[in-house]
């Protein structure tokens, strides 16, 4: 079956509140235009369409289908949604193009947070019936993630300080990212604990935020982009929802996804971490050394849009291929509750 | 390199009624889970990849259900994808897990669709008023009924269509041991006796509202070569969308449908729908959409629909038989209704639709919509290979 490249990325500035709609479209229509932009190509030259999105958080049921009104869809067009992260609307655009039905897709992700409480509202993603009803929010349940890890010694709490004032550091340079600044670890050590044992820095911020990505078969993508980024392997994996029936300091669906695309080689990764003992956990499920670099865009703790931050993470690894800065980057995005569901790609120059 | 061939391995289904409070969402999905795999004759082992599809997660009151019932769906350790596509969510959901074989990715996928209303309440998820937006402000019937008038004036159908329709739909549910409702001695007089909910929608005219879950397990060639009796190959899949609302939109007619309609033909060496599909198992929650639909996939010229209906021709035994299973009348699961519709027709091409088998069914469409007219996804199974 053929290749399929990353051909086109944007995103919208990663903001704590946007004044539109919770349906995303006032921040989608500007970054359409940048991936059209980018490649040369036109609404009508795209054969798929998928996007990822969350009713929850929009707080009423078909927002996706009014997103769609940022494209203009008429005459009709060829297109799906998932309700997940629209780094998996990009895995079903991938699947479509290697079927050889179509030859380009236009993959969207879209998340405002600031409609409503976010680490509430994630609550309502656990089991309906035993834990939701206690409420535990998305920012206690990391919480307990991370004291797993200190309490056996896997991670310090500097240790996680070092993760956020890298990133937060990397973040100066993008100027689309939230958070960013420079800090020594020591410093933010001394902030109060907002879910003992996680401070400010070690949680994403609350995000209103859209991405965009174009793909194309690979035997195509040249005409798009001049150096495309070419998806050498995706996976994903999902593990079990019962918070006490798995290891938490481990991460076994992003290890058997790892290991299925493969990540040899690999000079730069982008991680979906919305908490920095993550990014320690994804590091070592994915066999990630010193040497490779980690969230050059500041990552997901300096800007975490909700359904569009998994997608942005592919996007900023192509942006490494598209740039020449790399030539294998490997991109990560996640779902769920501590880390419950994750993909991994592999692009290549 | 070319699309893998794909085929329905087996299918499962639900009891469907309007509250399964006897189960949990788990255990009404596994419900249908247990039977599509024992249809199918496969294990857990032999399952690559889930993919499940539901309608607004504001149905159930959970987020991402999917996440929590992972262990459920035999998911854990595999590849779980969530499809949401309003309506035709339970066809679109079939078609992702089809283009995971046909792309070459996996062998097997299991796919499961499901709605239980009774955790939540539909009529209060469809009435949350975002700003900008029209309100229905009446339900889904109420939306819709519009479009029905519409239709009438348009091709000036007689008034008794609707209910002949709906009177052929529940006596078929009455030979399907899964309907919702089963009412094998309805008559078109009945239903026109039946108090009027949204004119000139009657209420035996109107699908139920109710708990379910659809499964299917969708296999590669080899696979596909392996089932006794025969598998459903998948001869063209089509999926579109349009905007629900701009200035001259055709909402009895959307060009959505036709479009999709038109590519599904072409994709599967079809030209006259008519006389090459042996049966059909359309989207038809409420009973005027029959013969509208039956226009918009091109089965008879714009403002004759009704005519077929009329004749009995969609009848079991009649020209083209439409859901023979009893249809979205008789069984409404939001969420699973979609592919319901699917695996309804895989069924009828397998030799597995028991009382309401269309004698000697070669090529079957599975239709589903959603939104306001504006999502489409379809499919043609066959009993050969395309």
């Amino acid at each position: 079956m053929r290749d399929v490249a990353v051909v086109g990325f944007a995103q919208a500035p990663n903001v704590r509140s946007t004044p539109g709609t919770t349906n995303g479209v006032e921040m989608l229509v500007p970054i359409f235009a940048q991936v059209y932009e980018q490649t040369g190509l036109s609404k009508s030259d795209i054969g798929f369409w998928c996007s990822g999105s969350s009713d929850y958080l929009a707080g009423r049921a078909f927002s996706f289908i009014s997103a769609v009104d940022a494209i203009g869809a008429f005459p009709p067009i060829n297109e799906s949604h998932v309700e997940m992260d629209a780094a998996w609307a990009l895995y079903e655009a991938w699947l479509k193009i290697r079927t050889g039905e179509v030859d380009t897709a236009l993959v969207y992700g879209f998340g405002k947070s600031s409609a409503g409480n976010l680490r509430r509202t994630l609550a309502l993603q656990l089991d309906p019936y035993t834990v939701a009803p206690l409420w535990p929010d998305s920012v206690g349940i990391a919480g307990l993630q991370a004291r797993l890890g200190l309490d056996s010694g896997k991670w310090s709490e500097k240790d996680l300080a070092e993760v956020a004032a890298r990133s937060r550091a990397d973040a100066v340079g993008n100027p689309l990212a939230q958070v960013s600044g420079t800090h020594d670890g020591a410093d933010l050590l001394e902030a109060p604990y907002v879910a003992d044992p996680l401070r400010a820095h070690d949680i994403a911020p609350v995000t209103d935020g859209a991405a965009v990505i174009i793909l194309a078969a690979a035997e195509r993508a040249a005409e798009y982009a001049r150096r495309p980024a070419i998806i050498t392997g995706i996976e994903h994996r999902i593990d079990s929802p019962v918070l006490g029936a798995r290891d938490l300091t481990r991460s076994p669906s992003t290890e058997a996804a790892g290991r299925a695309v493969g990540t040899g080689d690999v000079e730069v990764a982008e991680l979906h971490a919305p908490f920095t003992h993550q990014e320690l956990i994804l590091r070592e499920a994915l066999g990630l050394g010193d040497d490779v670099r980690i969230n050059p865009s500041g990552g997901a703790l300096t800007g975490n849009p909700m359904f569009a931050a998994g997608l942005a993470r592919i996007g900023e690894a192509a942006n490494q291929i598209f740039s020449g800065r790399a030539r294998k980057a490997l991109a990560h995005a996640t779902s769920g509750p501590a880390l419950q569901q994750n993909l991994v790609a592999v692009l290549e120059a | 390199m070319a699309k893998q061939l794909a085929a329905v391995l087996g299918t499962g289904q639900t009891h469907h009624r309007s509250k399964r409070t006897d189960v949990s969402m788990a255990g009404l999905l596994r419900e249908a889970i247990d039977r599509a795999m024992t249809d199918a004759q496969v294990e857990w082992r032999d399952i690559d990849a889930v993919v499940i599809g539901k309608a607004p997660d504001l149905f159930e009151g959970v987020m991402m259900p999917e996440l929590s019932l992972a262990d459920a769906l035999g998911a854990t350790g595999k590849p779980l994808l969530r499809v949401h596509t309003a309506g035709s969510v339970g066809g679109s959901t079939a078609l992702v897990a089809a283009s995971m074989v046909q792309s070459g990715v996996h062998r097997r996928v299991l796919t499961v669709a499901f709605e239980k209303q009774s955790e939540s309440n539909a009529m209060w998820a469809l009435s949350i008023t975002p700003p900008f937006t029209m309100p229905v402000g009446a339900g889904a019937g109420g939306y819709f009924a519009p479009h029905v008038r519409s239709y009438i004036r348009r091709s000036g159908a007689p008034e008794h269509i609707g209910a002949v329709v709906a009177a052929k739909d529940r006596q078929n549910g009455s030979r399907n041991p899964y309907a919702h409702l089963r009412q094998a001695d309805i008559t078109v007089e009945k239903v026109r006796a039946s108090q009027v909910l949204w004119d000139p929608i009657r209420y035996d005219e109107t699908c139920p509202s109710s708990d379910g879950a659809c499964a299917m397990v969708i296999g590669d060639e080899a696979a596909g070569d392996a089932v006794e009796g025969g598998a459903a190959w998948i001869h063209a899949t089509a999926m579109r969308t349009e905007p629900t609302t701009f200035a001259g939109r055709d909402q009895v007619n959307p060009q959505a449908g036709q479009d999709a309609a038109a590519a599904l033909w072409r994709e599967a060496g079809i030209t006259d729908p008519l006389h090459e599909i042996d049966t059909a198992e359309i989207y038809v929650p409420f009973s005027w959409f029959e013969p509208m639909w039956l226009e918009n996939l091109g089965f008879m010229p714009e403002g004759e629909g009704w005519k077929l209906t009329e004749a009995g021709d969609t009848a079991l035994g009649g020209r083209l038989p439409v859901n023979p299973s009893g249809g979205v009348l008789s069984s409404n699961p939001i969420g699973a209704s979609g592919m319901l519709r699917f695996s309804e027709a895989a069924k009828q091409v397998m030799g597995r639709a028991g009382d309401y088998q269309v004698d000697g069914a070669r090529r079957a469409l599975g239709h589903a919509y959603g939104g306001g007219s504006q999502y489409f996804a379809m499919w043609v199974v066959g009993a050969g290979k395309p």
